[in-house]
């Protein structure tokens, strides 16, 4: 019986191995699939079957969110609404979540995904990104009485507020080596410890520290932008060219009627303010520098 | 009531948005339930049989599902398929196989259990009064097994209807999924409603698990007896 039992282990384990290559192995054959039949559909084909299937988030005001009547609300979704609607088909929404805005491209299952999705070199090999419409970086918020306008007014004793894990500290720990941060888990953690006094300023994404100052009466955002600008764009299956090119003429054709800022008056404004508009938004693909 | 900022709930059609995806997950909980008990009394007699390809496949299978996270079969079924074979399943129909596969492989492991419990004794009296195999499994084995297996087993129900809340990673929008959708609606408005909906989906969740462990402690009574 004991022999039985470790013939079994054996082969169990011998299988659990096979499986997990042909796992692994997976995203090869991938490759030569896709190459042989398209997972996307092409721009005649979403006009023909009448209805696009856009990916967006329901839970990240005011970007991608749900209204109390059950309705898609927010930056991303008004400008969802308008792609559909040049089109000529009805828009489908389908809600996403961060971890699997890549795997709703690459099996068609949405046709473009408008969840606030960060451009980085890492997804463009996954997916094609369009030109973009919105722009965040990263940002300073400090108290009024001592606002930190430039990294350098930080003194040898201040300590800068950061959140483990998010951009803000690996940018200030890469680029800024002798400045010293205190860190914390949880949002609300870092909040307390900003209106405690335990830092001289707070950094994190610049979209946070605005509304933050926002709402939060005493506090100036001094440095709304630092560090590397990133992008935000729609996304669309890798090689859809059609379905590409189009939104990125819409993008174009809608900068000549300001429609990114009349989007950000509309569900933006509330949350950061007039004074950020040009900060936030790109007009036409065109960034700033 | 405006401190826990239970009054979002009565927005617009809030509430309704709520019982909606409780039913949603309810409906995927239940119909693999269902599914998992059938599957699951026959895998586990199934696996009774000492015979080394069954033994072999029946662990094999244990074993996967016990490792693997049910994220990652349900990406793999969702996903996975359209990738492999482009077969576009219905995000429901995706939780409710994910799920299937899991609950059949514990219901069948709570059946193998209970089988083996069963007295030798019982078996050969059965066969002594003249049934044969087939008559002692459906007369004499299955209903002394379906009551040792009913406290186990509602466990594993709770637990399925609990878990309902991975399938919003594929696009179901459940009970949790809405409530992060109204407290991520009202961030501004009321910055607290969180408590107070999380509350509410907890008494949902236990007046959906309730009824089925006052029916499990009555059945247990009703048949011990």
């Amino acid at each position: 019986m004991k022999k039985f039992k470790r013939i079994l282990a054996v082969i169990t384990a011998v299988m659990m191995i096979v499986a997990v290559a042909a796992g692994c192995s997976d995203t090869s054959s991938n490759a030569d699939n896709t190459s042989k039949k398209t997972v996307y559909r092409t721009l005649d084909e979403i006009k023909e079957s009448g209805t696009v299937k856009i990916g967006v988030f329901s839970d990240k005001n005011p970007f991608g969110y749900v209204d109390e009547n059950g309705e898609y609300q927010g930056y991303d979704v008004y400008f969802a609404k308008r792609l559909a609607k040049d089109l000529g088909v009805k828009a489908e929404y389908v809600s996403t979540e961060a971890a699997n805005r890549i795997e709703y491209l690459q099996t068609g299952k949405a046709d473009i995904i408008l969840a606030n999705f960060t451009v980085t070199d890492e997804r463009k090999e996954e997916v094609d990104f369009a030109l973009p419409y919105m722009s965040v970086s990263l940002g300073v918020v400090s108290p009024d009485k001592k606002v930190i306008k430039n990294l350098n007014d930080i003194k040898d004793g201040d300590e800068v507020i950061v959140i483990s894990g998010t951009t803000a500290e690996t940018y200030l720990t890469e680029n800024h080596p002798d400045i010293k941060l205190k860190k914390f888990d949880a949002y609300a953690q870092a909040k307390t410890a900003l209106e405690n006094g335990e830092g001289a300023a707070w950094a994190n994404d610049n979209t946070e520290v605005i509304a933050y100052a926002l709402q939060n009466k005493g506090y100036t955002v001094g440095i709304p932008s630092l560090g590397s600008k990133d992008t935000i764009a729609p996304a669309v299956s890798k090689g859809n060219r059609t379905l590409l090119n189009w939104i990125n003429d819409e993008i174009k054709a809608l900068g000549k009627e300001k429609f990114f800022h009349k989007n950000y008056e509309k569900t933006l404004a509330d949350t950061y303010g007039k004074d950020y508009e040009e900060q936030l938004v790109v007009e036409g693909g065109k960034v700033k520098k | 009531m405006q401190a826990l900022g239970i009054d979002v709930l009565l927005k617009g059609n809030n509430f309704i948005r709520l019982i909606d995806g409780l039913c949603t997950a309810l409906r995927i909980s239940l119909v693999s339930v269902i599914f998992s008990i059938v599957f699951g009394i026959v895998f586990g007699i199934v696996m009774t049989y000492k015979n080394t390809v069954i033994s072999v496949v029946s662990r094999v299978y244990l074993e996967i599902v016990r490792i693997m996270p049910q994220m990652v079969l349900l990406f793999i079924v969702f996903f996975g398929t359209t990738r492999m074979f482009g077969l576009n399943l219905d995000a429901e129909l995706a939780s409710i196989i994910v799920f299937t596969f899991w609950g059949t492989a514990e219901m069948g492991d709570l059946v193998r259990g209970a089988v083996s419990n069963i007295p030798k004794h019982q078996y050969e009296s059965s066969y002594a009064l003249g049934l044969n195999k087939a008559q002692t499994y459906f007369y004499i084995v299955i209903p002394q097994t379906l009551r040792r297996l009913i406290p186990l087993s509602i466990n594993l129900v709770t637990r399925m209807i609990k878990t309902t809340s991975l399938v919003m990673m594929i696009g179901v929008v459940e009970a949790l999924k809405v409530t992060q959708q109204i407290i991520e609606a009202n961030r501004m408005t009321a910055p607290n409603a969180a408590f107070g909906l999380y509350l509410t989906v907890f008494i949902l969740y236990f007046l959906a698990c309730w009824p089925i462990s006052l029916l499990a402690s009555y059945l247990e009574k009703k048949w011990s007896a």
